[in-house]
């Protein structure tokens, strides 16, 4: 059992961390030197009053050395204090999330939301710079004021008018006070549209993988051979930009499972053991709709967990399926070492990734990515691509060893990395991570 | 018969208040309201001024200041640009396109008045 296994790990870990002795520490519970060291190498199972003993000793949860905490939770909290510089003592957030895990989750939650919210208030910004028909719309306000200011102080100004001039002046105030009227309205009804749309918080993207979730990123609707796109985004709830991606990601899902029927699938999945060259070549497809495909594969059904990033030539993520223990962030700052930004460097190259997080207990990966063109090739633009990699966790001990990869750097030990591009914040270390 | 000032500008009601008012002051006013035939306009009947939108239809201000600038017999004429638009970028670039004053809307009749006899007296 894994956190049994590891146990030994996190008392070596949280021993150094103090600064203790081996033997120090061993004398403390009352056994020898070499058997706590044993112990520490995993070599020795440990429970009971032996492992309380030491728990008190190194001033820690049992729990905290049982069982440790979600890595996700940890790589989540760690994000959260890297947004907030070096306040806080990340080289203990193993221990705060063991010991409140109600309370990390809170962080973790508040610092997505945090995240969202930045993202949201950033697409507002732009909105209010860049749209032109938000341009248009205060430019015919601002014009019909200007009229109507001019007009009325030439009215009520120490000149005499005649009546003609009188009347000519009356009737503009009044149709430039009809034409403020109905532009501000347009133009309230215009700002107030997001609102009525946006599910506060989210971006579009994150409410279609949260509508997508429900269902484990598996649409049965869209399985049959003469499914409805339309009638599937609409009865999803969402508007706007999500209904608009959503739509993009049903009809893609749908030509998959057009090309590639599920029963069938499922079958050779098993019995080529998830591989994708041989269910590509198997069903004539891209690689790339097989990597879709296999995440897309229906829970409860004995199917190996899988997570799923399609991103453009910027690294920018378009779609994310999670999983655990894999929690690349969705806006930038990623690990550039995992391979679906490789891929996009070797277009139509498939590659074959095991990869390695510096997280308690180190998950593996298996990645499988591609780049490939989603556009025309025009001999005057760079190519359109699309980088899609599958993620298969925990697979099977391969011969080479695993690359070591991060999920950001500024939450990342390894700090001889060749591809950091900033420094870790303050308390990120190896020892804190292993 | 005063000095001619040519107000390019689209909206109508605008034209007209500007108009009465510096027509009441002693100038006189032409009007065209197209951006795209504007320099056609300057170059059949030179102004001794010009008060400028920003926003007009074919061609923006900015691209009708560039070209007076660029061009010997009206690089000298004094020009006031009219916005929506008070965004300190816009006014920079103004300025720098060789605008003499920058004006941003909704404006004062006062301040309209007093700015075109300053530029026309200096």
């Amino acid at each position: 059992m894994p956190h049994r296994r590891l146990t030994g790990s996190r008392i070596r870990e949280k021993r150094l961390d103090q600064g203790l002795r081996q033997a120090a520490v061993a004398q403390a519970v009352g056994i020898s030197p070499s058997y706590l060291n044993l112990i520490e190498h995993n070599r020795r199972r440990i429970g009971g009053k032996l492992l309380s003993d030491l728990a008190r000793v190194l001033g820690v949860d049992t729990t905290l050395l049982t069982e440790g905490a979600d890595s996700d939770l940890l790589d989540q909290m760690r994000a959260a204090a890297a947004i907030a510089g070096d306040m806080a003592e990340v080289a203990r957030a193993e221990e705060l999330a063991a010991r409140y895990p109600g309370w990390s989750r809170l962080i973790a939650a508040q610092a997505r939301r945090l995240a969202a919210l930045e993202d949201r208030v950033q697409a507002l910004n732009d909105r209010m710079a860049h749209d032109p028909q938000l341009s248009a719309a205060l430019h015919e306000v601002i014009s019909a004021v200007t009229a109507i200011r001019s007009s009325s102080s030439i009215l009520v100004g120490p000149e005499e008018l005649d009546d003609d001039w009188q009347r000519r002046f009356h009737e503009n105030i009044h149709n430039d006070s009809v034409r403020l009227a109905a532009s501000s309205e347009a133009l309230i009804a215009y700002l107030e549209t997001p609102d009525a749309e946006e599910d506060a918080g989210f971006t579009a993207y994150e409410r279609v993988e949260k509508h997508l979730e429900q269902s484990g990123f598996h649409l049965p609707d869209l399985e049959v051979s003469e499914s409805d796109v339309p009638a599937y985004v609409a009865a999803s709830g969402l508007s706007g930009a999500a209904a608009q991606l959503l739509e993009r990601f049903a009809i893609r899902y749908a030509a998959d499972a057009h090309a590639m029927p599920l029963t069938e699938f499922e079958l050779v999945c098993r019995a080529t053991g998830y591989d994708p060259a041989r269910l590509a070549d198997r069903f004539g497809a891209p690689l790339d709709a097989v990597l879709r495909r296999i995440s897309g594969l229906p829970r409860g059904q004995g199917h190996p967990p899988s997570g799923l990033v399609i991103c453009d030539s910027s690294g920018a993520s378009l779609f994310t399926k999670p999983v655990p223990g894999f929690a690349l962030p969705r806006t930038g700052g990623a690990c550039p070492l995992w391979p679906v930004f490789g891929a996009l460097s070797r277009p139509n190259q498939p590659l074959r990734v095991e990869v390695v997080l510096p997280s308690v207990p180190s998950p593996r990966f298996l990645c499988y990515a591609i780049a490939v063109p989603v556009a025309s090739p025009r001999f005057d633009a760079p190519p359109v691509l699309h980088s899609t990699m599958l993620v298969l966790p925990d697979p099977p001990q391969g011969e080479a060893s695993p690359v070591e990869v991060g999920v950001s750097c500024r939450i990342c030990p390894r700090a001889t990395c060749q591809s950091r591009r900033e420094p870790a914040i303050a308390g990120v270390t190896l020892q804190s991570a292993l | 018969m005063g000095k001619r000032v040519l107000l390019i500008e689209d909206e109508p009601n605008i034209i007209e208040a500007i108009s009465f008012i510096l027509s009441r002051d002693g100038w006189t006013v032409h009007t065209h309201e197209d951006g795209e035939t504007a320099m056609d306009k300057i170059a059949k009947m030179p102004p001794d001024m010009i008060i400028l939108d920003v926003m007009l239809p074919g061609r923006s201000g900015f691209d009708i200041l560039r070209d007076l600038r660029n061009h010997t017999a009206s690089k000298d004429i004094p020009v006031m640009m009219l916005t929506a638009r008070g965004q300190e970028k816009d006014r920079e670039l103004a300025l720098r396109l060789g605008a003499n004053h920058f004006m941003t809307k909704p404006f004062s009749n006062s301040d309209v008045r007093d700015h075109v006899r300053s530029l026309m007296e200096a």
